[in-house]
């Protein structure tokens, strides 16, 4: 029996408004909140919710033989909460009929794994409980953001206590290999790694209203006949692929919803897949071989790697301006700026300032709202000069504040006879700093956008 | 193929982008093999006008010394007519530097003896512009009668009727180069006789050379010209020679940020001054700098005087040849924000000289350059915050230096060459 996994991913992120640099230091508005919600709203009529409900009709339809995966980032959750809560009950609906697995990733939709180890686990753990939150059950499947992987990764992963991870079937790493099996880390062997069959996913996502590609119309009949022409040492097939390829990238009018409505009866009839969780097949197969994968690749672009991410001397600025200040964000002690920082994390953000599309890609240019990557830059550092000196002034306070404190303590136990003048200079200090700590408050939750 | 050409002077004695433009193209025809006779309007200033004079390329006030391009000069000649006509001249400045000339006018009689004698006319210069425009089609007459051509290529609407006079007495075909139109010099409040004599000019012709697809849109939309009619042949820029001013010593502190070019209505120096008050509210460690004449200047000063920023605004006059080239050596960002722009060749050489540029939407140039910040002439919040970040994020300028002069060593006048030779000998196919 060969196994094959559904797995769609589904992400939209807070998009920053045009925040000028007149607005520094005057507003910590960051976010569109209109064009979230609207944006929001509107996948969610044209994808989501049709696509769920198909998804749950083949489910009612084919019992226990048809299942699918799931990994939905934090923050398209909260939106989903905000702007399209009807969204979280039809996932809800999913989860119910045990058909369906959702996997763990980080609650931001961050690159934090390629920058601090202590805040990815943070992140992978929030994600993780609100998972269980929602569709009460806990992820046992690892997604990292954009399917970047590595060995360091992976070790990373292992020790949060996941035992299987997904990513990308890159040619650049498989080489001879077949993505149609089940491997594990080189770095460490016990952490099973299931691949990206990236033909046959791409042939969905990318390329199925393609008029201009070879195999256009694609049917479910002949991608049957496809995956039963795959060789017979098969084991698993992964179809990946964003769950906005439905309704969204491809719409409703390629005949797309069609096409998966009748994917599944078409491959429970007429081939020897069967559909699993990725749970289910990381228990149900063995191992083949090690891969070693010393430098991070990704599910994105020709290349597969980090550059639409990462590397220009924009991405790399605004990045390691970012993390820079993770010391300081932390030492703020305050959950709004913590929270806004991780917000400011979101990949989507460096994907925007990528100067690779002008030469190729379709694909960035569709989702992204900037008409250049240096437009995208001067926003983001924008919001980012705010936010630093939003930073800078409340751990000068949190710094002062501590400093402060013991001093008075010594005061105190060393002259009793001044106690009275003491106290009174203390009360005063304290009512100062606690306005001033409750305006920054106050300005903090405004920025976030709920 | 050999082309009789109606231009415009060549670089250093040129008051913007159209001579630029002519002597790239010009260069760039002759080494793709094209003939070219080159007429230019030259005004003598006390001789006495009304000749024409047949120059050696040796003669030709022009950087020829670099040797790439040496060999191909011989396959020009210069004609240069006694005018005074020249680019961007409006009726009004015409008639008044015509005013001054009155009292010199016969003063001196030039008694060197030119080979072209034979092309002498009599007569003073036209008493309007428009009867300038006039008589120096009839000097284009005659000269059309007297040299072997295959077609006729004028640049701009003060050479049509010398084209079409051309195209009259020889038969040839004639090709029109729109480099700007009236509605991007005057915006909707446009001089009728302009107009007339552009849209003349173009029906006239076998064929309209665009600098841009926003230029062919107008002269399509606004002049009723068969589209079919018009191709987009997007201007380049000369190679960089050795770039001298590239690392100009800066006397001056703070980052400095440039407006250069004609100050005039199409060139929108007013969102630029907007812009400087923007940033400098922000931002007092930046000077600004607005480089160039014209009839918008005193206006523009007394905005300056009035927004109180005049400490960090300055005005230089009008800039040529090499002090253009120090200018940029001494920015950290060049804005165009013009109004209305058919090409724009001055962000070209802005990132040939490694300066980074902020270009407006209504730019033909915002067509074809990638690594350049574009924002809508009149919205000056995203022109000033484009500013703000060139100065401020670090990364930029780099990026800029990496890519920006890359790419615009790319935007060749041989590749414009090579399709203005394919649209000549296109036309002079559909004739024959």
């Amino acid at each position: 029996m060969k196994h094959i996994c559904l797995y769609f991913h589904v992400h939209q992120p807070y998009r920053l408004r045009t925040y000028r640099f007149f607005d520094i230091g005057n507003s910590h508005e960051y976010f569109d909140d209109y064009a979230n919600s609207f944006i929001m709203q509107q996948i969610a009529e044209k994808c989501y919710l049709p696509a769920n409900k198909i998804l749950l009709e083949n489910i009612k339809k084919h019992g226990n033989k048809f299942k699918v995966n799931f990994s939905i980032s934090g923050i398209a959750l909260e939106q989903f909460e905000l702007y399209a809560p009807e969204v979280i009950e039809s996932f809800k609906k999913l989860a119910n009929t045990g058909a369906v697995e959702f996997l763990a990733e980080t609650y931001y939709h961050s690159l934090s794994s390629l920058k601090s180890k202590s805040e990815f686990k943070k992140q992978v753990k929030m994600h993780s409980e609100k998972i269980e939150k929602l569709f009460g059950q806990k992820p046992k499947v690892f997604r990292n953001t954009e399917l970047i992987y590595s060995d360091d990764i992976g070790n990373m992963v292992f020790d949060m206590g996941y035992k299987t991870m997904i990513t990308e079937g890159a040619k650049h790493v498989l080489g001879w290999k077949s993505p149609n099996l089940m491997y594990c880390s080189a770095a460490n062997p016990k952490l099973k790694l299931l691949l990206k069959n990236f033909q046959l996913s791409d042939d969905i996502a990318f390329r199925f209203s393609e008029k201009r590609w070879s195999e256009w119309p694609l049917t479910t009949e002949k991608y049957t006949k496809w995956l039963n022409a795959l060789s017979p040492k098969t084991e698993v097939v992964n179809l990946f692929m964003d769950y906005e390829t439905f309704g969204e990238h491809q719409w409703a009018e390629t005949g797309i919803f069609d096409f998966l409505n009748a994917l599944p009866g078409s491959i429970i009839k007429s081939s020897d897949y069967s559909f699993s969780t990725l749970s289910e097949v990381s228990n149900s197969l063995q191992t083949v071989s090690p891969l070693h994968i010393p430098y991070p690749i990704s599910w994105a672009d020709e290349e597969r790697d980090l550059t639409a991410w990462l590397g220009n001397e924009l991405q790399d600025e605004a990045f390691n301006k970012l993390y820079s200040i993770e010391d300081k964000v932390k030492k703020c002690n305050d959950e709004e700026i913590i929270k806004m920082w991780r917000y400011l994390q979101t990949s989507d953000n460096f994907y925007y300032m990528c100067t690779k599309w002008f030469s190729d890609g379709e694909v960035h240019k569709y989702f992204n709202p900037y008409n250049s990557p240096y437009e995208a830059f001067i926003n983001y550092m924008n919001v980012l000069s705010d936010f630093i000196i939003l930073v800078d002034e409340k751990y000068k306070i949190n710094e002062n504040q501590s400093k402060k404190a013991p001093g008075l303590k010594e005061e105190k136990s060393a002259s009793v006879k001044a106690k009275k003048t003491v106290t009174k200079k203390t009360t005063a200090k304290k009512t100062t700093t606690k306005k001033a700590t409750s305006k920054k408050a106050k300005t903090k939750k405004a920025s976030v956008k709920k | 193929m050999r082309v009789l050409m109606f231009g415009w002077e060549f670089p250093p004695h040129i008051s913007g982008g159209l001579g630029t433009a002519c002597y790239g193209l010009t260069k760039a025809l002759n080494k793709s093999g094209v003939e070219i006779i080159f007429v230019v309007p030259k005004a003598y200033g006390d001789e006495n006008p009304g000749r024409i004079k047949l120059v050696n390329a040796s003669d030709i006030e022009v950087n020829i010394a670099d040797e790439i391009y040496k060999e191909h000069w011989d396959k020009t000649s210069f004609l240069e007519i006694d005018s005074t006509l020249m680019p961007y001249t409006s009726e009004e400045e015409y008639f008044e530097m015509i005013e001054k000339q009155e009292e010199t006018k016969y003063s001196t009689i030039d008694k060197k003896d030119f080979k072209s004698q034979k092309f002498t006319f009599s007569g003073g210069y036209g008493k309007t512009l428009i009867d300038e425009v006039k008589r120096y089609a009839l000097i284009a007459a005659s000269i059309a009668n007297q040299h072997e051509f295959d077609i006729i290529h004028s640049h701009d609407w003060l050479t049509y009727y010398a084209g079409i006079e051309a195209k009259r007495v020889s038969g040839k075909p004639l090709v029109v180069h729109m480099h700007a139109t009236e509605f991007d010099r005057s915006g909707e409040n446009i001089n009728q006789n302009v107009y007339n004599i552009e849209r003349t000019g173009m029906h006239a012709a076998d064929k309209v050379i665009a600098v841009s697809n926003l230029t062919r849109n107008t002269v399509i939309n606004r002049y009723g010209v068969d589209p079919e009619k018009v191709t987009t042949v997007h201007n380049g820029v000369e190679p960089n020679e050795d770039n001298l001013y590239a690392d100009t010593e800066k006397n001056i502190k703070e980052k400095v940020v440039t407006f250069l070019g004609r100050i005039t209505y199409q060139k929108g120096p007013e969102y630029f001054i907007e812009a400087a008050y923007k940033v400098l509210q922000r931002d007092s460690n930046v000077r600004f700098v607005m480089a160039g004449s014209g009839d918008l200047l005193n206006k523009m000063i007394r905005r300056v005087a009035r927004l109180g920023i005049a400490d960090k605004f300055h005005f230089t006059g009008f800039l040529r040849g090499d002090d253009v080239d120090k200018m940029f050596g001494l920015s950290d960002v060049y804005v165009m924000p013009s109004v209305s722009e058919p090409f724009g060749i001055s962000p070209l050489e802005a990132m040939r000289s490694n300066v980074p540029v902020i270009i407006s939407k209504q730019s033909g140039v915002a067509e074809i350059l990638k690594h350049a910040i574009k924002v809508d002439f009149w919205d000056i919040d995203a022109m000033a915050d484009a500013i703000y970040g060139l100065l401020h994020y670090s990364s930029l300028p780099g990026m800029f230096k990496t890519y920006g002069k890359e790419e615009v060593d790319n935007i060749k006048w041989d590749n414009a060459g090579l399709k203005v030779k394919e649209i000549y000998e296109e036309t002079a196919k559909s004739r024959n």
